[in-house]
């Protein structure tokens, strides 16, 4: 008998809990709380985990997708700009929601109709891949326009110059436009993380076992949902001020050696 | 050279199925005393001891799964479960698109209202009220078959325990669910609290089905007559009675 | 380009018929489109649409989308606007509060909030025995004041760091010399930094109002009847799987649509000074 997509049991959690247990349990709220069964803290810290995980997945997809977005729109052929407009234009306009029921579903299906045809097995596609692909997909797009904004930014000067003295494209890419882009990008990417993390949500309508839908089993469970619901808010906000303080850090680091832009 | 790479690449992310692995559907939302998870993120109730038992009956390598509750059909024809033991109805909507085992339970449906007042099971005691239930089940389509006329409001909720809050809270007036899961609510201190059970509604098979079964993907004969096989073998040597007397006084059969 | 009196007796060759925006590679693209959308009508399932029962569903659902977006926004800027203020000139015991607000319904996710409101309290109702008899019940009963306040806080929280950068954004010196004018406080917040501010801000609030939007398929959670549960209803009900979806996503991108050009026409009435 074994379980597929529940949270882990192994030796990895039981020692945290036993780092944890020093927690107090005051009132019957931190009872609820607690790290060891019967109390939910550890389920919850778990999904957090998965949660995070995935945001951080969908996150590099959608920085890869960015990527080749923003180059496709700025150097492709008219045609790859087309198609990349459409993207963007799509998958900005449908709510992700609609978006994550339809490729949770549809991508699933596809691809194993696509291997039963040719001739091979099904395969199982985790809940843990189907959903960092989807919110990828869908970072990708906003992506695309963070980095593109970005890339303009660099002064085409510097870029023209470097090319004029032959340097390979790479090259120019790696010494010249990625070391001012980043600047520039690093708050509009800060905004996409935050949002990668807080869309894992929208997993629990297809029933993926991240944070929110833990938080609604446990208030299900043992009906206390003021309590789960805002401890699960607190650990959001705990990922979302830590990831701010990290991406500050990251841009001030960025923007060392710059001209300071003047004040207005 | 690169495509392909990156296809071989995304596929190994991708297991391939085990030969004789079958992935048992259950619902992600919990659903006491059938299915529920407890702190341990461990899934515990009779259909999960049911599961166990019909998988080990049936020399069944099973991989419970948590599916949402509206997308466990489109799951099942996917493929990406095998099977759906989710304590879902035979009905004969579901059965254009899938297939069922045998039932293995059927239990009367009832209406639960809050304490005193005037709610009676009926189209007419339900004039003017306010009903909850939960999405894609045989009680949403009985709700909208016989009282959506009298009714105030339908409420249609994602799982039964927020239809079950609502109802503490005051939201809706009545709703309507399986006896033995309403039986664990009204025996919880919210339940006891503040509501009462208003009794069964009449029967129609055609939409409350025929009993619970366990769903296969349509044409999936040798699943489901190895399931009916383990179902019955379960059934005649008296684990299914040793299950059902850990959580219920009386047998969940039915007729 | 003006008509000198000396040209009119030059021949001017014919312009060249420009493709603009009907390049021969978009007109294929959308013949290859137009081919998909009649693709997917002929073999697609759409028999669910002739019922006249869904039919009503669907334009209710629309209209309950289109309502709550409309009120929330305007709600929300209504108060992202003291928000941003607050943040951006307000006194510290002030703007801390703000940016906290701010800096809270931005760091949660919304759905977990729009739960908050609804199950959270809806929760300690019973415990609050007089709250039934009280005149706010049958408000408080239903699921819609939920969905417009979580809304609503989400638009305010998220507008009021826009508002904040916009506010901070209009030239200081334009404030100044006004004061100096004598102009009451009041007269310039509403005759010169609110204006400013907003025609700054204009395509990031269509951004937000595009966000806003795809936000509201959340409270279908919480029984809010909106396109998204009607087209939900839909599935469970016929078992179809894919053709409502797409109707959902098409209803989205032709409201996106609409506000994006409302949002460009607003834009275009911005005057904009040329040099």
């Amino acid at each position: 008998m074994r379980w597929g997509e529940s949270p882990p049991v192994g030796p990895a959690r039981s020692i945290a809990v036993q780092i944890m247990t020093g927690g107090a349990l005051l009132a019957s709220t931190l009872d609820l709380l607690a790290f060891s069964p019967p109390g939910w803290g550890s389920a919850l810290l778990a999904g957090l985990v998965k949660s995070v995980l995935i945001a951080l997945g969908a996150f590099g997809l959608g920085l890869l997708i960015g990527i080749g977005g923003a180059y496709g729109k700025l150097y492709g052929g008219p045609v790859t700009r087309d198609l990349l407009a459409v993207y963007t234009t799509i998958v900005r306009a449908v709510p992700e929601l609609v978006l994550i029921l339809i490729l949770y579903f549809a991508l699933t299906s596809s691809i194993n109709n696509l291997l039963l045809t040719l001739g091979f097995e099904r395969i199982q596609i985790s809940g843990f891949v189907a959903g960092i692909a989807v919110l990828g997909v869908v970072q990708g797009a906003y992506a695309t326009e963070v980095l593109r904004g970005a890339i303009l930014s660099v002064p085409s000067g510097q870029i023209e110059a470097a090319r004029a003295m032959g340097m390979p494209p790479l090259m120019l890419a790696w010494r010249v436009t990625f070391p001012q882009m980043l600047a520039a990008a690093i708050p509009g990417l800060a905004n996409l993380w935050l949002i990668a993390t807080k869309d894992t949500a929208l997993l629990a309508v297809v029933g993926y076992a991240e944070l929110t839908l833990i938080t609604r089993q446990a208030a299900s469970t043992t009906k206390a949902f003021f309590t789960f619901f805002m401890a699960a808010g607190l650990l959001y906000l705990t990922i979302s001020i830590f990831s701010t303080l990290l991406f500050s850090r990251l841009e001030a680091w960025a923007r060392r050696g710059q001209v300071r832009p003047g004040s207005g | 050279m690169k495509f392909t790479t990156a296809i071989a690449a995304a596929l190994l992310l991708a297991t391939p199925v085990a030969a004789q692995e079958v992935k048992i559907g259950i619902a992600a939302e919990a659903y006491p005393p059938f299915a529920s998870p407890d702190a341990s993120g461990t899934w515990v109730g009779w259909e999960v001891d049911f599961i166990n038992a019909v998988c080990a009956a049936g020399e069944m390598d099973c991989v419970i799964t948590p599916v949402a509750w509206d997308g466990i059909i489109p799951s099942l024809t996917s493929g990406q479960i095998d099977v759906i033991m989710a304590s879902m109805s035979i009905t004969e909507e579901r059965s254009k698109t899938i297939d069922f085992s045998g039932k293995y339970y059927n239990t009367p449906t009832v209406v639960v209202g809050p304490k005193g007042g005037d709610i009676a099971p009926t189209a007419e005691g339900l004039t003017g009220k306010i009903i909850g239930v939960q999405a894609s089940t045989i009680h949403a389509d009985y709700v909208q078959k016989y009282f959506a006329a009298n009714a105030a409001e339908i409420k249609i909720y994602q799982t039964q325990d927020e239809a079950n809050s609502d109802l503490a809270a005051g939201r809706i007036d009545a709703t309507q669910a399986d006896s033995i899961a309403m039986d664990a609510f009204l025996a919880s201190e919210t339940g006891m609290a503040c509501c009462e059970s208003k009794g069964a509604v009449a029967d129609d098979p055609t939409i409350l089905g025929l009993g619970v079964g366990a769903g296969v993907r349509k044409g999936d004969d040798a699943l489901r007559e190895k399931l009916n096989a383990a179902i019955a073998k379960v059934i005649a040597d008296g684990t299914y009675d040793t299950i059902t007397a850990k959580y219920f006084a009386s047998s969940i059969y039915g007729g | 380009m003006p008509e000198l009196p000396f040209q009119q007796s030059i021949a001017t060759p014919e312009p060249t018929l420009t493709p603009g925006f009907w390049a021969p590679r978009r007109i294929v693209m959308a013949a290859i489109a137009v081919v998909l959308v009649l693709w997917c009508a002929i073999s697609l399932n759409w028999s669910w649409l002739a019922v006249e029962r869904y039919q009503v569903l669907i334009l209710r659902g629309i209209w309950t989308t289109s309502w709550l977006l409309v009120v929330t926004m305007v709600l929300g800027m209504l108060l992202a606007i003291p928000l941003g203020l607050a943040q951006a000139a307000g006194p510290w015991w002030i703007a801390a509060p703000a940016r906290a607000f701010c800096g809270l319904i931005r760091g949660t996710p919304l759905l977990l909030q729009l739960w908050l409101l609804y199950y959270g309290f809806g929760s300690l109702f019973p415990s609050i025995p007089w709250i039934r008899e009280s005149a706010i019940w049958p408000i408080l009963r239903q699921a819609w004041p939920y969905a417009v306040l979580a809304l609503t806080l989400s638009v305010a929280g998220y507008s009021g760091e826009v508002m904040r950068g916009a506010f901070k954004g209009v030239p200081y010196g334009q404030l100044e010399a006004a004061k100096a004018m004598g102009m009451p406080r009041f007269t310039v917040f509403r005759r010169i930094w609110l204006p400013q501010a907003l025609q700054r801000v204009l395509p990031t609030l269509g951004g937000e109002t595009v966000l806003t939007l795809k936000a509201t398929p959340l409270v279908a959670t919480i029984t809010v009847v909106d396109i998204y549960a009607v087209s939900s209803r839909i599935r469970q009900d016929t078992f179809v799987v894919y053709e409502p979806l797409l109707l959902l996503a098409i209803v989205y991108m032709a409201i996106a649509g609409v506000i994006v050009l409302l949002f460009r026409w607003l834009e275009s009435r911005v005057p904009v000074k040329t040099a």
